[in-house]
This record gives C-alpha cells, sequence and structure tokens, in this order.
C-alpha cells in the first residue's frame, strides 16, 4: 500500500476529475449559448470591416494593390533596398500562384494589429497610471504569453464557432501582450525630471500624457507594435485550423497530406511577409527615435 | 518697506510612511541622524520659517543633502509638506485644489532645474513656449513671446535644433528662456547654474543678474556655492540637515555667522569681492566730509580698495544710483573689515 502510494502521485479519482472538467466546460457551454450572438453581434463592425479589407486587396487589380504597398513600404522605411526586395518577394509570392491567399494573410494581419494597437495601448497607458492595474494584469498577461497558443482556440471556438471572427479574436489575444507592455514600460522610463518640470509648469495628466509621456514612450511603443505583428504572423497559421483564410490553410493541408513543396513555398511566402513587416517597422520606429534625438537636422 | 511675496511659516518635510507620528518625535527634538537610526524616516526639512521679499533674490545655501530641492519644491508645492504652511500674495498654497493649484503654477511661478529638465522631443522654440501652450495662448502670440526670450539668453538661430545637440551652457540658457516666457513673478532656480563649467557659469549668472534689473522677479535661487551665493543674493538662507541655521543679508552671514557651520563656509571667502560699500557703511549724521571720496553704494570693496590707499582720503562717501549721499565708511572700518 505505502509503496503504492509513494511511487504514484495520489490523484483524484477519475470520477471527480471527469466530474470537475465537466462541470467547467458544461458551464461555459451555457455561457456561450446565453451570450455567444451578442459577441458575435459586438464584432460585427470589426468583421465588416475585415471582409471589405480583404475584397479590396483581392479584387482592386494586382499592380495597383502592388504600387500601394510598395509605396507604403518606402514611406515607412525609406529604403530603396527594402522596397526592392519587397518587390520581388511579391512577384515571385504572385508567380507561385499565392497572390491571394496572400492578399487575405496581410488583411487579417492588418486588422489584428490596429485592434491590438486600439486596445493595447490605453491598457498599457493605465497599466503605467495605476499600481493596481499594473498588478493585476501583469499575471495575466504573463499567462497569455506562456499559455500554448492552440489553447487560445478552444474557447474561442465554443464561444463563437469557427470563422474568421473567432480566428481573429485568437489572434489578437495571442499578439497584443508585447504592446501592452512596452506601453507601460515606455511610459514608465520616461525621465522623472521631464515630467516634474511639466508639473511645474502646470500640465494637466492629459497634457503631459499626450504631449510627454506617449512621444517619448513612442519609439518603445514601436518595438511593441513590431513584436504584436511578429506574434500575429505566427499564429494565423495556427489560426487557420479554425477557418482563418490565407497563407495558413495550405500549409495546414500540406501538413495532412504530406506535400512537401506546398508547405515549404506556402511557409517561404510567411517568411518573406514577416521581414518586410519587420523591417519596415523597424526603421520606421527607428526613424521616429532619431528624430526625437535630433539628428533630423 | 518692501512686501513679502512669499512666507514660509513652521514647515516640516519629513519622508516615509508614517510621516506624521515621525513629525512628533521632530518635535520633540529628534535630530537627523537618529530619526533615520531609530525610525526610518528622513528628516527633509525642519521647523523652517522664512519671509521672502518681493522682487529680491533669496539665496537658499547649503551642502547636499541639506534641504535645498525639498524646500524650494514647497514654493509651488510639487512637494507636501508635513506640516506648515506656505503662503504667496497671502493665499496658501497647500489650501488650493488640483485646478487652482495649476493656475498657480502656470500664473505666478516658472522653475529652473538644475539637470535642465528640457522636453527631448521638442524644439528650442516649442521649449521655450512650453508653459504658454500649456495654457492654450494663441500659438502667434506665444512665438513671439518665446522668440523674443530665445533673443534675449543669446540664442537667436538656435530655434529649431533638440536640446540634445546644445551644450550644457545652451541648454540651461533654453531653461532660463523656458521660465522667463512663462511671466510669473515667481522664479524658481534650483541649482539651476551648478551644472555648468564656471565659465559659463560666470556668464550665466551675469545674465540673470542683467536680466532681473530689468525684471524685478522674486527669485529663490538655490545653490551649494558661497562666491555664487554672495554674487547673486540679495539675502541668504543657509540650510543644514533639514535646518536653518542663519538668515541674512550676505555681509552679516560673511561678518556675523551665527554657527560653526556657517563660520565654516565662509572662513575662506575674500571678502573684498562679495562685500559691498552698502553692506558696511554707516550712515551719516555730520561727520567731516571733506577731501572725501565717493563710491557708488554696489560697488564692492575691491574696486575701489586701491583708490583708498593711494589717496588716502578721510572719509568715502557712498551715494546710490541717483547720486544721492547714502551713507559713509571709514578707514578703520575698511579695514577691520578685510583683516582676517
Ligand atoms: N523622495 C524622497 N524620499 C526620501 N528621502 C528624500 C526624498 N527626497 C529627498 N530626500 C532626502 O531629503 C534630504 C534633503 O534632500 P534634498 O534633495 O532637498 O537635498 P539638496 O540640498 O537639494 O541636495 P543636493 O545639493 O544634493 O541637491 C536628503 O537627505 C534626501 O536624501
Ligand atoms: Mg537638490
Amino acid at each position: 500500500m505505502e509503496k503504492l502510494f509513494l511511487s504514484e502521485f495520489p490523484e483524484l479519482s477519475r470520477e471527480t476529475l471527469r466530474f470537475i472538467k465537466k462541470g467547467f466546460d458544461t458551464s461555459y457551454r451555457a455561457f456561450s449559448r446565453e451570450y455567444g450572438d451578442t459577441i458575435e453581434a459586438v464584432f460585427d463592425p470589426v468583421l465588416y470591416f475585415l471582409v471589405w479589407f480583404e475584397k479590396l486587396l483581392q479584387n482592386s487589380p494586382w499592380p495597383l494593390v502592388l504600387i500601394c504597398f510598395l509605396a507604403i513600404i518606402y514611406f515607412g522605411s525609406r529604403k530603396i533596398s527594402v522596397t526592392v526586395g519587397s518587390l520581388f518577394a511579391f512577384l515571385l509570392i504572385g508567380i507561385f500562384g499565392m497572390w491571394e491567399d496572400t492578399m487575405s494573410t496581410v488583411s487579417i494581419i492588418g486588422v489584428c494589429t490596429l485592434l491590438s494597437i486600439g486596445i493595447g495601448i490605453p491598457v498599457g497607458v493605465l497599466m503605467a497610471k495605476s499600481e493596481r492595474a499594473q498588478r493585476i494584469c501583469t499575471p495575466i498577461l504573463d499567462v497569455m504569453q506562456t499559455m500554448p497558443s492552440f489553447v487560445y482556440l478552444i474557447p474561442v471556438v465554443m464561444l463563437l464557432g469557427i470563422g474568421k471572427i473567432p480566428g481573429l479574436l485568437a489572434v489578437v489575444i495571442y499578439a497584443i501582450p508585447p504592446i501592452i507592455r512596452l506601453t507601460n514600460l515606455g511610459i514608465r522610463e520616461v525621465d522623472s525630471e521631464v515630467l516634474e518640470a511639466a508639473d511645474a509648469f502646470g500640465a494637466n495628466p492629459r497634457q503631459k500624457l499626450f504631449q510627454i509621456q506617449l512621444p517619448l514612450a513612442l519609439p518603445t511603443i514601436f518595438a511593441g507594435i513590431n513584436q504584436t505583428i511578429m506574434m500575429a504572423l505566427a499564429m494565423v497559421v495556427i489560426a487557420s485550423m479554425i477557418g482563418v483564410k490565407g497563407l495558413g490553410q495550405p500549409v495546414l493541408k500540406a501538413i495532412t497530406n504530406q506535400y512537401f513543396a506546398m508547405g515549404l513555398f506556402n511557409g517561404l511566402a510567411i517568411v518573406a511577409l514577416a521581414i518586410i513587416f519587420d523591417r519596415v517597422s523597424q526603421s520606421f520606429g527607428h526613424r521616429i527615435q532619431q528624430h526625437r534625438s535630433g539628428a533630423r537636422e | 518697506m518692501s512686501e513679502i511675496k512669499i512666507q514660509i511659516k513652521n514647515l516640516y518635510k519629513i519622508f516615509g510612511k508614517n510621516s506624521k507620528s515621525a513629525l512628533e518625535k521632530v518635535k520633540d527634538g529628534v535630530n537627523k541622524d537618529e530619526l533615520l537610526e531609530k525610525y526610518n524616516h528622513v528628516l527633509g526639512l525642519k521647523d523652517i520659517n522664512l519671509d521672502i521679499k518681493e522682487k529680491s533674490i533669496q539665496v537658499v545655501m547649503g551642502l547636499s543633502g541639506s534641504g535645498k530641492s525639498t524646500l524650494i519644491r514647497h514654493i509651488n508645492r510639487l512637494i507636501e509638506p508635513t506640516d506648515g504652511s506656505v503662503v504667496v500674495d497671502g493665499d496658501d498654497v497647500l489650501k488650493m485644489n488640483d485646478e487652482s493649484l495649476r493656475n498657480f503654477r502656470r500664473k505666478k511661478t516658472a522653475m529652473v532645474f538644475q539637470r535642465f529638465a528640457l522636453l527631448p522631443h521638442k524644439t528650442v522654440l516649442q521649449n521655450t513656449l512650453f508653459g504658454l501652450h500649456i495654457q492654450n495662448i494663441d500659438e502667434n502670440e506665444a512665438n513671439t513671446r518665446a522668440r523674443k526670450w530665445i533673443d534675449r539668453v543669446g540664442l537667436s538661430g538656435y530655434e529649431e535644433k533638440y536640446p540634445q545637440h546644445l551644450s550644457g551652457g545652451m541648454q540651461q540658457r533654453v531653461g532660463l528662456a523656458r521660465a522667463l516666457t512663462n511671466d510669473g513673478e515667481i522664479l524658481l532656480m534650483d541649482e539651476a547654474f551648478s551644472a555648468l563649467d564656471p565659465l559659463i557659469r560666470k556668464d550665466m549668472q551675469d545674465i540673470l543678474l542683467e536680466l532681473q534689473d530689468e525684471l524685478h522677479k522674486t527669485v529663490v535661487f538655490i545653490t551649494h556655492d558661497l562666491d555664487e551665493a554672495l554674487k547673486i543674493g540679495d539675502r541668504i538662507a543657509i540650510l543644514k540637515d533639514g535646518i536653518m541655521d542663519q538668515e541674512g543679508i550676505p555681509a552679516d552671514i560673511l561678518l556675523k555667522p551665527k554657527t560653526k557651520y556657517v563660520k565654516d563656509f565662509v572662513e575662506d571667502v575674500n571678502r573684498a569681492r562679495v562685500i559691498k560699500a552698502k553692506h558696511i557703511m554707516s550712515t551719516i549724521n555730520g561727520q567731516d566730509i571733506s577731501n572725501a571720496m565717493v563710491v557708488n553704494q554696489d560697488d564692492f570693496i575691491d574696486r575701489f580698495i586701491d583708490k583708498v590707499i593711494s589717496e588716502k582720503p578721510n572719509c568715502i562717501i557712498v551715494k546710490d544710483k541717483q547720486d544721492k549721499n547714502v551713507g559713509y565708511l571709514s578707514s578703520t572700518r575698511l579695514a577691520e573689515i578685510l583683516k582676517r
């Protein structure tokens, strides 16, 4: 008896375990039956926007879209090399028949990034302003970042089913922590003497936030946005399991059917997108930093 | 005579969790070291009483950690006192709510900081008009006012530069221009020139004195440097470990130090260079003023001492700017002052 007790961990009986898990799932299911539709309705505007954006990218003439992309890339990075590299990457993507999927992925990444910025920056500001908010948010962010990404899919699917919005939600939940963390960090790092000067001149909290803290935190916030985009790209493949269109779906198909070449091509397209997003957002972030240190004459 | 602008009464500041109970200990006579060791609280200021006259320069001097910054930050309430009161123009600063405190800071005071505290992401011009910008003053007017002061501190041509591109001396000129653009009656300067090297520092002191001659602000000037204090101050307060050891006109501090701390401070000063005629003159009542030499009341002794030695006048008449006799000096008195 005793030997058995030590060699095997005393666990709850199977009955109890099943009871707990089942109880949890049942109540969550009840919750989602009750509120699923309402929550879905809340996201309707986002869905419309996402669909509109995706259609816009897919249905406009490809040269026009390409030119717009290259223009954005050039004005973001101010680098010919990055722009030319991107041109070749997009041409290859098109030639290998991945244009449509790439447009889907770009649109969902775009919307996810906008959502993450829209939610993440205010939350980050709140965390920076209130110690209590920081105490509450930090462990939640820790969990969000370490939880295996697949686990996000389960409650989202239970709540909203399969489709674009649940996929979008899963991506945003997965990708949002860096922007929240770095907004918080950037604001907290602002020189206290500069803030004291603002106080001494009678700035109110709003003026301090918008004229001093946010502008000075901007380079750090931008590093957060960069990380968020990268994480969103990584998650987009996983989210394709629950109906997010784009480059992730062929990858998934390639895995199940053991099509190595197909997986490789789509994988490379994702890599290309990641590199482009990264270079552009990094050199953009770098530029605002130079501007503030006065290097731009 | 002149009005009292800032009145600080029985001011105490104790840093720490339970400052109120620590306050009782301090009032019972516990000193700074003991308070820190036994009760783990830091004594910032103890029973400070200081009346600052309108349109004068009040210097607060003391070694590092003596509470100078703490004291000056009570005037615009960047720091809340543990006990006591701060009254400016008859208004109790500590009774103001957030809104009126902000207004008070915007309209009445301006501050210059030891490490400049400029906004790194704004240009010289934007930094200078920051105070006006915050008050939503019309852009054009703010611009004109800011440019005027940028010009006055000798920075025209640098309006569009960022602070990182300027030397320390130039950055502090921006700090000064920013404070002057605000046009408050009170100028708070916390070791404003301490981070600058000697020559630039002297320049800045001269600029300040020149400006003060025409602006007549109430200036509270913090320094740990006695020469600077004597050069700039109309009155000097000396702080030690949060306690005010002595307060008075420069000559009194030099000639009648009340404590050993003050004495040590003033020991090595070249008196001829810091004492002005007006500090040591006596009033005229029927002395023989024939064969007299004339000096200005604001002349330092070393400006006329050589002449006194060579001309050996009977006595020295002290005049003010309007050429009116305001006092006289005897050579005996001079010798007394200068002997060590
Ligand atoms: N926020 C604070 N918390 C705890 N102690 C403080 C705080 N601010 C100041 N002190 C303490 O109060 C005392 C006075 O500090 P203060 O900064 O006023 O000195 P100072 O005379 O301005 O010195 P310095 O010449 O170095 O600027 C010091 O012992 C300091 O350690
Ligand atoms: Mg100080």
